[in-house]
């Protein structure tokens, strides 16, 4: 036993972090013990690799037991995807792929613009998957706080047989009392940092120093200002008249979709220095970087309705 | 930033309860806004819409408004969780619907919370809502509550009408188990006493009201009470290193254990002594309620999921048969001869639910003889028969040992809340 050993086990109560932590890995051990095939819903944005983190911390010595799930929208930067192969090979996991690029050639999802946000078509794609591998729960990184439709979402949330989250049938969820027990063909979303806000999850991943895509960080980006946004200079991103792109120091807050993902200023080199970025920020995740958010102020709804979280 | 903000921070677990209109969306719109926890989005688009409702002021109670189906219907139907913060603590607030259901919503919310803030409009006074949301809280074994006298404005700022209701509502509360009752008298609408101090009230002593929830003892403290801990995986990884490590993984859920403490794997009652502990931040010679460890022990004892883990000196009771207070959820009425299962910490046990022998009327808050089958919303006492031992400890003495949920196991639907040993 080291001497740092003996000062944690003296230490004081666990603060709010530690206990989110131990939350996170409580939740995580339910869904290990109450379903036969979990997988980890994982797309190498940051809520997804705090949760990967905490699957890996919650089995130790033993090995992670979830199968990593990436639904790809074929709409990535290649930072992320290569992100997304290093961590499922350092975490030990097994990576699964489905893309809506294949979606689309098997003609289960139809565009109406071939440029057009393939955020909504995810549901797709991941539903057959969930069906190929019978997966009887998705465990994802949403949080309550990121969007007014989450409010009230379940940390095991029940779905019927054709991916639908009827709000009549989610069930209560009382003390830590998490129930799991479903009918062959249904499947329990289940989400473990339910309870975290978007400044626990940049605190812990200073705290615990976890490797994210280069993308976050603040780098050198061509850009354009549209009304109060950055749009990226992207093939995938058709430019309108008059347009010019600039060269901005930018960074991501969520890296999805190429089309619908905008960046925001900034110079923040660290998980440390975005802490104090979104500490004092004025914008919310979503409503920034979203474009597609921004069309109705129900989209985040009507998509969970259809089995897209 | 050393400890990246978090140093020293702790979590406070609320619940909220008010009737309608008393004004709990506008006090609650008004913390997240005061606090600092609403982004310069969410204000635009709240000043857009006071816009086009031809209002002059955001109106506060739409910063909670939630689901499309309910704000077309003008309703809200179900707990949804709000998150502020202080630099020195965390909240996780239940907002709980102070509409139909709210038996059984404001259960849910306060099944989490050990503090609850209880709204009270100053004009109307001490009201029958006032006091099942104060039965209520106390039932699930709230420690803390906050009372927000509301609307102080609309009594002309009257202390004289402070007093008297807070006079009122001790005396109502004096035979509760509160571990303490407080008062704020406030305007949510204006922010007097919310965040900031008023001016209009410099008769009150006392400070605002997110002050008063920075002083309430944090949900999880160092540790009392005997330890803990249902056993959510035992787990015997492969592999050439770790061959024979076997590790009990679970939360602890009361109390705090040390490597050399003797434990009692209930129900059962095998002892052995604790030789590992390994908690988030890695091996350690103690643990504490609210981490999550993974516990070896001396001997090879074949005890999985469903079993507790407890302090050997002062070991949880162990029963086929127990008398609970429960709070039926399930839109569906009990069936005392229905195949239901009993889930107690990480433990399902087939159950038969018995029509209860007393009832409780929360409308009237009138004790009733019972004999009827509980249906939604409502509270009573009875036996539940097990078809295997459970290991369990009196809710007043723990929650998380005393806590049970009942599943019809047809539907798989969680129909009743349970708290053994609990009277109503
Ligand atoms: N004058 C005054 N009106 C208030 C105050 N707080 C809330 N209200 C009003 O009371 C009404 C009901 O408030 P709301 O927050 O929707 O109540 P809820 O049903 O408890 O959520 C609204 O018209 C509010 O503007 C207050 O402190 N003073």
């Amino acid at each position: 036993m080291t001497t740092s050993d003996i000062l944690s086990a003296s230490g004081p109560a666990p603060g709010h972090l530690d206990l989110l932590e131990s939350e996170g890995i409580y939740i995580l051990r339910e869904a290990a013990a109450q379903f036969e095939r979990p997988a980890l819903l994982f797309s190498g944005g940051k809520d997804s690799a705090v949760v990967l983190h905490l699957a890996v911390k919650a089995f130790r010595p033993g090995r992670m037991p979830f199968t990593l799930l990436h639904v790809d929208t074929g709409h990535n930067y290649p930072e992320v995807i290569a992100y997304r192969d290093e961590a499922a090979a350092a975490a030990g996991a097994r990576l699964v792929v489905r893309s809506v690029e294949d979606s689309i050639r098997q003609g289960r999802v139809v565009l109406r613009d071939p440029n057009e946000s393939r955020n909504a078509h995810q549901s797709i794609t991941l539903l057959d998957a969930i069906e190929e591998f019978r997966f009887d729960a998705c465990i994802g990184g949403a949080r309550r706080d990121e969007e007014k439709a989450r409010a009230k979402e379940r940390v095991f949330s029940f779905r019927d047989a054709f991916g639908g989250w009827d709000p009549r049938r989610q069930r209560p969820e009382l003390w830590d009392l998490y129930c799991g027990r479903i009918a062959p063909g249904e499947n329990m979303r289940v989400f473990p940092i339910s309870d975290w806000t978007e400044a626990d999850v940049w605190r812990y991943i200073a705290r615990e120093e976890i490797a994210l895509p280069s993308l976050y960080f603040a780098h050198q980006r061509e850009v354009v200002e549209r009304g109060n946004r950055l749009i990226p200079a992207h093939p995938l991103v058709p430019l309108r008249a008059n347009e010019m792109p600039v060269l901005r120091s930018v960074r991501f807050r969520t890296v999805g979709d190429i089309t619908c993902t905008c960046p925001v200023p900034s110079t923040a080199r660290t998980a440390a220095d975005i802490l104090i970025e979104t500490l004092a920020a004025e914008t919310s995740e979503r409503g920034a970087t979203r474009l597609d958010d921004a069309v109705s102020e129900a989209a985040m709804e009507r998509r969970k309705l259809a089995g897209y979280f | 930033m050393s400890e990246h903000g978090s140093e020293g921070r702790d979590l406070l677990r609320l619940t909220t309860a008010g009737s309608v209109d008393d004004g709990k969306s506008t006090l609650i719109g008004r913390i997240l806004a005061d606090a600092g926890a609403l982004t310069e989005d969410q204000l635009s688009a709240l000043a857009a819409q006071a816009v086009r409702d031809g209002q002059e002021q955001i109106d506060l109670a739409r910063i909670t408004d939630g689901l499309t189906a309910e704000r077309e219907q003008g309703i809200t139907i179900d707990v949804a969780y709000r998150y502020f913060a202080t630099p020195r603590r965390s909240f996780i607030l239940a907002d709980v619907p102070g509409h139909e259901q709210y038996t059984r919503n404001m259960v849910t919310g306060a099944s989490k919370a050990t503090a609850a803030l209880l709204l009270v409009d100053a004009r109307a006074g001490m009201t029958a809502q006032t006091r099942r949301h104060t039965c209520i809280a106390a039932l699930l074994g709230i420690s803390d509550v906050v009372f927000a006298i509301n609307k102080m404005d609309l009594v002309d700022w009257s202390e004289e009408a402070f007093v008297r209701l807070k006079g009122e509502i001790e005396s109502f509360t004096e035979r509760l188990r509160f571990g303490s009752r407080r008062f704020v008298p406030l305007s949510a609408k204006r922010g007097d006493n919310v965040v900031r101090g008023s001016e209009h009230m410099d008769w009150h002593e006392g400070p605002p009201l997110l002050t008063v929830l920075e002083g309430i003892p944090a949900s999880v403290t160092a540790a009392d009470g005997p330890f803990r801990m249902a056993v959510q995986i035992a787990n015997r990884p492969q592999g050439a290193s770790t061959h024979d490590f076997r590790g009990y993984m679970g939360r602890i859920a009361q109390g705090r254990l040390t490597v050399g403490d003797r434990v009692v794997i209930a129900p059962g009652g095998r002892e052995s002594t604790v030789t590992e502990i390994l908690t988030p931040q890695g091996p350690a010679i103690a643990a504490m309620a609210g981490q999550s460890v993974t516990v070896s022990l001396a001997d090879d004892i074949d005890a999985g999921r469903g079993f507790m883990l407890a302090d050997a000196t002062s070991p949880p009771s162990e029963a086929r048969e127990v008398t609970a207070a429960l709070c039926w959820l399930d839109p569906a009425p009990q069936d005392s001869r229905a195949p239901y299962l009993m889930r107690i910490g990480t433990r399902e046990v087939a159950a038969r639910v018995a029509l209860p022998e007393s009832h409780l009327d929360i409308h009237t808050l009138a004790r009733g003889p019972g004999g009827q089958p509980l249906r939604a919303n409502d509270i009573g006492e009875a036996r539940i028969r097990l078809q295997d031992d459970i290991a369990y400890d009196a809710y007043a003495a723990c929650r998380a040992t005393g806590a049970f949920v009942i599943i019809d196991s047809r539907t798989n639907a969680t129909v009743a809340a349970g708290m053994i040993e609990h009277r109503v």
